[in-house]
């Protein structure tokens, strides 16, 4: 039991991890909570869900088609609804957020109606691995980790999602674009004025965020086989959650987070399974937590104001 | 500290550290009563760092701050203010979306003894209604002695800069305070009006009974108007005395006066 | 005729006219439009309360659902008669010492308010630390936290059934006196110098801490009393609604009021009462959009969705195109009404 929590944990933690990182980029490069980013996220596993299951396209193909949809979607909301009001107070850009992602799930109320529909997931992703035949029965008795269960998709969700953080880290830190992202998010003036083309910048953080979250949608399709238009609130705000707690602006902070919160989740509810009922609440009490002790975040850097 | 006239504030061996940036480092001065005293040094010094300890925002790393022979070490910014200091701003701050009066009013309310839900009924919390509108009157007497009454009823952020210096000041002084600290009070102002600044800060002193500290770059306002220099650098003081005496210290000359591109870059922030 | 005498005139003519409104609609008009009238007057409850915190103090809060639900549930269970709740618990029994709990509607109102801002007051102290956008996620979790305590909390709170057969208390007279009490107090309150430090807390909190204010004492205490009207507003829904049960309270709740609000124009009383006028009644004819409707021969299928979707759209155009909304913070006056800009005050606003 205690190998398949690992495994569920990490999985859900891995996919928290990959949407806060959208969240994390877009805040500490603008300071907005785009509300929007769990409806990409839910867009994306929509538009895997029509390609592959209603149009019959090869996966490969779906998922890339997904991931461009997706992507050019998070362009359209900050081209849209963010970018005419970058001098207003940031409090108007966070309205305008709200109503995106309101706009978004009702969009696909309208479009995709309201119901769930289930997804047919890859025979390969989902026929139990052969453990047994890996590791000695009496090795997982002796250790009493028991009979456990795992399909491929459990481990493949980490593994992609790890991978795809690495690519993120390599882009921000090692390219050319990725410096001007962490120029803008210290000054984002002195860098319009060092001749960044600001705009762009911001708009390749929405599209890499809006990429990841597509990734972590169509995952997230595939381990809970269903979409339905409000699946990307809850996961959307624990993944803020995870943003915070991680140090918001820090993108192995929001990985960090991701992760915690993800076995939080699981464990507390597996050791304590009566409190089950308020398992959407532990994200929130975390928070909520995280904030009164060290508002930064376990990664974060201390932003104080200029008196 | 050799000024013949009893100390009103004083800082004892202050220190304050942002992290590895030392600010202050070892700091120890005194304002006398009823005085002008200027605290002068090149950028960076540490001056607004001073008057943010001394106004509650930072508390310093070590060292104590008395005011008329109470700790105030320490203390949050609006109990200081309680205590009888108020300040003013280097990039002027107002309450833009209030009136002139209103930023007036404000100001009054530290001193105000009605609870605010009094502000309910004027006819059962009479005492209130009184107050309240003794506040408004007051207000606008103040206004009047500074010759902004008659934008009274402006939105702030409208008035000229100048104006809006004035008005900054005018608010303190509503927090009836006995000691004022003026953070750049001739920052964005030409010739003509600093030289009306200095007959305006020591009327001010004479009129509201007040002492003063400022911060000054304007080497004219600052020779003008302080009976009392101190100077910093790099977070430590290195020379105080009068005008006369300042103007001939080599070490500030050295650090600071001697190279005057020095003052004039100080003006950009 | 002076102005002041016109006002006065006219003061009385239109709260004389609005009184014969209240006495004549519930003979002539039918219950679904005095339904609508009724959510106006809560609305604008709703709204004042937000445009206190948000709008006037300037903390960013989007936890208004969960203290309307705390309003809703406290009225609601001191209202319910025993023998009725004595028949709702099914799923597990009711905590003994809540049946036979009793109080008469007006108190319950009053108390259902005093319990959410007692609880707005717990969260207060240690969320109002954090400044802007942090505070409204944080007050989103709580509000959160408490929607989740509600629907697992079966033993006092029936869970996610509900509370059901709440005696419809609400009627015009009781909102808009609640909504009248509510506008004395707020008009009173923003016209005195605590008004003034509401807007100077909103406007530069460390020029408003060196002119003495305790900051953190204001914003608690504004925030207090806009859970207080937020726990008012939720118990007159419910005695108007007549079921109340968790899903009610969902962000959706607070999104309508923030929208309220801003379309109004962030603090302006007079913008939060037009604001609900204009919302609510969008909120109910663009019901149209999601039922099948018939022009001539042509049926067109109802839309699901629909109608938040125009919603949000509105939403996202007045905070791009009008981020002052209707009134800016300018308030109504007979004066400015009748185009006299005398008073300087009334002229700002308009940025």
């Amino acid at each position: 039991m205690f190998v398949q929590n690992f495994f569920n944990a990490l999985g859900l933690g891995a996919l928290y991890g990959l949407i806060a990182v959208g969240y994390t980029m877009v805040y500490g490069i603008l300071r907005l909570i785009n509300f929007a980013h769990g409806d990409i996220f839910m867009l994306g596993a929509y538009f895997v869900f029509f390609a592959t299951i209603q149009y019959k396209l090869p996966w490969a193909l779906g998922v890339a088609l997904a991931i461009g949809g997706a992507t050019l979607c998070g362009l359209l909301v900050d081209r849209i609804a963010y970018r005419p009001l970058r001098g207003a107070p940031r409090i108007s850009a966070l309205i305008s957020a709200i109503g995106v992602s309101f706009f978004l799930q009702n969009l696909g109320v309208v479009v995709f109606t309201g119901m769930p529909r289930a997804v047919i997931r890859p025979r390969e992703l989902t026929n139990p691995l052969p453990i047994k035949d890996i590791i000695p029965l009496e090795f997982l008795q002796a250790g009493r980790i028991g009979e456990v269960r795992l399909i491929p998709l459990a481990i493949w969700v980490p593994v992609v999602s790890f991978l795809l953080v690495a690519v993120l880290l390599w882009i921000v830190y090692k390219t050319k674009p990725g410096l001007a992202m962490r120029a803008i998010s210290r000054d984002i003036e002195t860098t319009r004025l060092m001749g960044v083309s600001v705009d762009r910048v911001i708009a390749l953080t929405f599209a890499l965020g809006s990429a990841l979250a597509a990734f972590a949608g169509i995952m997230w399709a595939l381990r809970y086989p269903r979409v339905e238009p409000f699946m990307g609130v809850i996961p959307g705000f624990k993944a803020f959650i995870a943003a915070v707690f991680g140090g918001i602006g820090s993108i192995p902070g929001a990985m960090i987070g991701g992760l915690i919160l993800g076995f939080v989740e699981i464990m507390s509810v597996a050791f304590f399974p009566h409190l089950s009922g308020y398992r959407d609440a532990f994200a929130f009490i975390l928070l909520i937590f995280i904030l009164l002790v060290k508002p930064t975040g376990l990664l974060g850097e201390r932003m104080e104001e200029k008196i | 500290m050799k000024s013949e006239k009893k100390n009103v504030l004083e800082l004892e061996r202050v220190s304050m550290r942002f992290g590895g940036l030392t600010a202050v480092n070892d700091l120890s001065l005194g304002v006398p009563e009823g005085g002008i005293t200027g605290l002068i040094g090149p950028n960076g010094a540490g001056k607004t760092t001073v008057f943010n300890v001394i106004t509650g925002f930072y508390k310093p790393t070590s060292g104590s701050v008395s005011f008329a022979g109470q700790a105030i070490t320490g203390l949050p910014p609006h109990r200081v203010c309680k205590a009888g200091l108020s300040r003013t701003f280097q990039n002027i701050r107002l309450f833009h979306n209030g009136t002139v009066l209103e930023n007036v009013m404000t100001g009054s309310y530290v001193r105000q003894n009605g609870a605010w839900w009094e502000c309910l009924s004027p006819f059962i919390f009479r005492c209130a209604a009184i107050e309240e509108r003794e506040i408004r009157e007051s207000s606008l007497a103040l206004l009047d002695r500074l010759g902004l009454a008659a934008q009274a009823g402006v939105l702030s952020s409208s008035l000229p800069y100048g104006a809006q210096r004035r008005l900054e000041i005018a608010r303190a002084l509503a927090t009836k305070p006995r000691f004022l600290l003026l953070d750049e009070p001739a920052a964005g102002m030409n010739p003509q009006e600093s030289a009306e600044l200095l007959n305006f800060i020591r009327r001010l002193r004479d009129e509201f009974e007040l002492t003063i500290f400022l911060i000054e770059h304007d080497m004219k306002v600052v020779m003008g108007v302080c009976e009392h220099i101190w100077v910093m650098d790099m977070g430590a003081l290195i020379a105080e005395g009068a005008p006369a005496e300042i103007r001939e210290n080599h070490r500030v000359i050295e650090a600071y006066l001697g190279k005057p591109d020095d003052g004039e870059a100080g003006r950009c922030k | 005729m002076s102005n002041g005498t016109r006002n006065a005139i006219l003061n009385f003519l239109a709260v004389g006219g609005f009184v014969y409104f209240l006495w004549w609609a519930p003979e002539n008009l039918d219950g679904y439009k005095l339904r609508i009238i009724n959510l106006i007057a809560i609305n604008a409850i709703l709204g004042l309360s937000l445009n206190l915190v948000y709008g006037m103090t300037g903390m960013f809060s989007l936890g208004h659902a969960g203290f309307m639900a705390i309003g809703a549930y406290v009225s609601a269970l001191l209202v319910l008669t025993p023998g009725q709740k004595a028949t709702m618990w099914i799923l597990e029994p009711m905590v003994p010492w809540l049946l036979n709990l009793h109080a008469p509607f007006l108190i319950s109102l009053v108390l259902g308010g005093a319990a959410a801002a007692f609880v707005g007051c717990l969260i207060a102290l240690p969320v109002l630390r954090l400044g802007g956008d942090y505070l409204g996620i944080a007050t989103l979790g709580f509000a959160e936290v408490i929607r989740i305590l509600i629907a697992n909390l079966i033993p006092i709170t029936n869970g996610s059934l509900g509370l059901k057969g709440i005696p419809a208390h609400t009627d015009l007279w009781m909102s808009y006196g609640c909504l009248g009490a509510v506008l004395f107090f707020m008009v009173r309150l923003m016209n005195s110098n605590f008004g003034n430090v509401l807007r100077a807390v909103r406007d530069d909190e460390v020029a408003a801490k060196t002119m003495g204010i305790d900051t953190f004492k204001i914003r608690v205490l504004a925030f207090t009393i806009g859970c207080f009207g937020g726990g008012l507003g939720g118990a007159l829904l419910g005695n108007l609604l007549t079921t109340i049960d968790p899903r009610m309270f969902m962000f959706i709740q607070t999104f309508n009021i923030l929208m309220i609000v801003v379309v109004g124009g962030l603090g302006s009383m007079t913008g939060t009462i037009m604001g609900s006028v204009f919302v609510t009644t969008m909120l109910e004819w663009l019901r149209i959009t999601e039922s099948p409707m018939t022009i001539g021969s042509l049926r067109i299928p109802g839309i699901p969705g629909m109608r938040m979707l125009i919603f949000s759209l509105l939403l996202i155009a007045v905070i791009i195109f009008r981020s002052q909304g209707i009134m800016g913070t300018r308030e109504f006056s007979w004066n400015w009404f009748f185009g006299d800009w005398g008073d300087g005050r009334k002229a700002k606003g308009a940025r």
